[in-house]
């Protein structure tokens, strides 16, 4: 008897809800989903915006990819723009959660880096269904206070010299692919998963703690109680340029996990217009100096917007040197199973440090 | 006119319904109709979203048996809230005591005060000044070493010591004040009886004061290893690679992968251990009681 009784009550919870949102939308609206703090609600960019279009920016935020596949999927109509990692791309087209994008419309495109934007994570069959934004990588950041020169090899991580100083992400998919890349593997295809266990086994004694946010990385390094750990380029330059902080990122001779981001439309967007208008303005080159000079970011899937950068500048050199792109491995969709598998791998290595 | 009045009071609970209407409709709505909905999920093998296949299923919960690891989480939780209960026991305890029976007007009202401050103050906010006291170079560290004249060295932070003390700290004012309401109602003609009768100071506690506030007690160890067994907050925050517990299992289920299914079903499973704990445990302690 409950079970209609609940439904029912869901049903008309969604629909009073989209009744609202309905309504609020009337008003050349576009609602983007991103992020918080990524570029997208950057105030001065918004505005920049709207004052461009006339159309009015509504920024709403998720805290982690499933968060945000639940949300576009109970929330049918209501986003116009949703920022996805290339590699939940193929997840959200095949859940018809996304539509294919027409980028004759967006003047920008055709400045995006030709293996970016040829993607066959943001490709299906000759449709366009994601415009890459940014990328960046999962490396290695150290305290530049604990080394004389920086270190070059992930092996770093397992100096005993660094032992109860080092951090990872508390993150299942992010700690598997990094001991994939320690033991000499493919991220996209370890056939040896004793090898990544028994990498990770061994460094669960060096580590001090787990981090989830940018801000407990900080703080690790503010109060000098880490040497090194895994962090996120885009974090790493943050931290230097924005926080003052001594903080370098390293990316190791074995390799880094790099990710692709990238914008889509929702299928049943209202305002396709705006949305295609929006995701044209944070692919131009003026929009993406401004936010590297005022808050600091990830690379530029756009090579004009790169290049519009000082000739110094880390997302510039580091990052756009061919040596770097030789060694990183992008990140591929991972499979429910995989991902089930990974977390219990995860789990099992943080209960057995007990 | 008693026999009236002892009626009046047997056939009062219809008068008394619109009173009680408030209460019952708030527990229906605000508890009974999120868990009722919360069992449900923990049968399905999928959360009932647009375009997503389900069915039901008994596998969240054989999820708990076939895989080592839940069990060994839910001992490590339980052990943990069962230390955390004896060190407020032994630090609440003669706190108590002292406040009901010892200090008297003004001073009785101060130390109240600061016995239930920690309750004006947000938990998170409690926890992060942990964080700041037991780190190395910490507060605690640079004052210790500031006086001592050798050096030590004090690093409590990530460990499991710092996820005891965060606790004991939060949860301590629960004893404190069951205690202190069964201590306060004890007659102390009962304890000048005991003495004039030649019991020691010792023997009237055994026999006398720890007897007659054993329900304080008793609720307070409840009220405090319930929460503590399923605690998250501290253990993550203070714990570092240490802090893996049940609780911390479970908020991953329903914030990191939105597994919502294994998220409820490892939290019943939770309630029925501490259910059945609790209930194992009713007997015995009405007996020392």
């Amino acid at each position: 008897m409950r079970m209609p009784r609940l439904t029912a009550l869901l049903t008309a919870t969604a629909v009073f809800v989209s009744a609202i949102t309905l309504a609020a939308q009337a008003a050349e609206e576009v609602h983007v989903l991103n992020w918080k703090g990524y570029g997208a609600d950057e105030p001065w960019a918004v505005a920049n915006f709207e004052k461009a279009t006339g159309y009015k920016v509504v920024n709403d935020f998720f805290n982690s990819e499933q968060e945000m596949l639940t949300r576009i999927r109970t929330n049918p109509g209501l986003y116009d723009v949703v920022m996805i990692n290339a590699a939940f791309n193929d997840q959200a087209m095949a859940g018809k959660l996304i539509q294919p994008i027409d980028v004759s419309k967006l003047s920008n495109y055709a400045d995006i880096a030709k293996d970016k934007a040829g993607s066959p994570m943001l490709n299906h069959d000759g449709k366009v269904y994601g415009v890459p934004w940014v990328w960046g990588l999962t490396a290695l950041a150290i305290n530049e206070k604990s080394f004389d020169k920086p270190p070059t090899s992930i092996a770093e991580m397992w100096d005993p010299a660094h032992k109860g100083r080092v951090i990872i992400r508390d993150d299942a998919v992010e700690a598997v692919q990094f001991g994939a890349i320690a033991s000499g593997q493919n991220i996209n295809d370890i056939k040896d998963m004793d090898a990544v266990k028994a990498k990770l086994t061994s460094l669960m004694p060096q580590i001090k703690t787990f981090w989830s946010s940018e801000n407990d990385w900080n703080q690790m390094v503010a109060s000098n109680q880490i040497d090194i750990g895994t962090y996120w380029s885009g974090s790493a330059d943050r931290a230097k340029t924005h926080f003052k902080l001594p903080v370098s990122l390293v990316i190791p001779q074995e390799g880094a996990v790099a990710w692709l981001d990238a914008f889509s439309i929702p299928v049943g967007s209202k305002n396709v217009a705006g949305a295609e208008a929006f995701i044209n303005y944070m692919i131009d080159p003026k929009f993406y100096v401004e936010w590297v000079t005022k808050v600091g970011a990830p690379v530029s899937a756009n090579t004009k917007a790169v290049d519009a950068l000082p000739e110094d500048a880390f997302n510039r050199k580091v990052m756009g040197s061919p040596d770097v792109a030789k060694r990183i491995q992008f990140q591929a969709p991972v499979t429910d199973e995989q991902r089930e598998k990974y977390l219990a791998l995860w789990q099992e290595l943080k209960v057995n440090v007990k | 006119m008693a026999d009236q009045l002892a009626i009046g009071s047997r056939r009062g609970l219809r008068p008394a319904l619109p009173l009680l209407l408030p209460a019952y409709l708030w527990l229906t709505v605000a508890i009974f109709l999120p868990l009722s909905a919360m069992v449900f999920f923990s049968f399905m093998t999928d959360l009932p979203l647009a375009g997503k296949e389900w069915a039901f299923t008994l596998g969240n919960y054989a999820a708990f048996f076939s895989q080592g690891l839940y069990s060994t989480l839910l001992l490590a939780s339980l052990r943990l809230g069962l230390e955390v209960t004896l060190w407020c026991v032994v630090i609440g305890y003669p706190a108590a005591y002292v406040l009901a029976k010892v200090l008297k007007g003004r001073s009785r009202e101060a130390i109240f005060l600061l016995v239930i401050l920690p309750f004006w103050s947000n938990g998170l906010v409690r926890i992060f000044s942990w964080a700041m006291v037991l780190r190395e170079g910490g507060i605690l560290d640079t004052a210790l070493n500031a006086v001592l004249p050798f050096k030590i060295n004090i690093d409590l932070m990530y460990s499991y010591p710092a996820v005891i003390i965060g606790l004991v700290h939060s949860y301590v004012p629960y004893m404190v004040l069951t205690c202190y309401l069964t201590l306060q109602a004890i007659d102390d003609s009962l304890i000048e009886a005991g003495r004039s009768l030649g019991a020691s100071r010792l023997q009237v506690l055994k026999r006398v004061i720890i007897p007659l506030s054993m329900p304080g007690l008793i609720a307070g160890a409840a009220l405090i290893f319930v929460p503590v067994v399923g605690s998250f907050m501290e253990p993550r925050i203070l714990g570092g690679r240490t802090g893996t517990f049940y609780g911390t299992v479970i908020e991953d289920q329903f914030v990191a992968v939105f597994n919502w299914p294994l998220g409820a079903a490892l939290s019943f499973i939770l309630l029925a251990v501490v259910l059945i704990i609790l209930a194992l445990a009713a007997p015995v302690l009405r007996r020392a009681g």
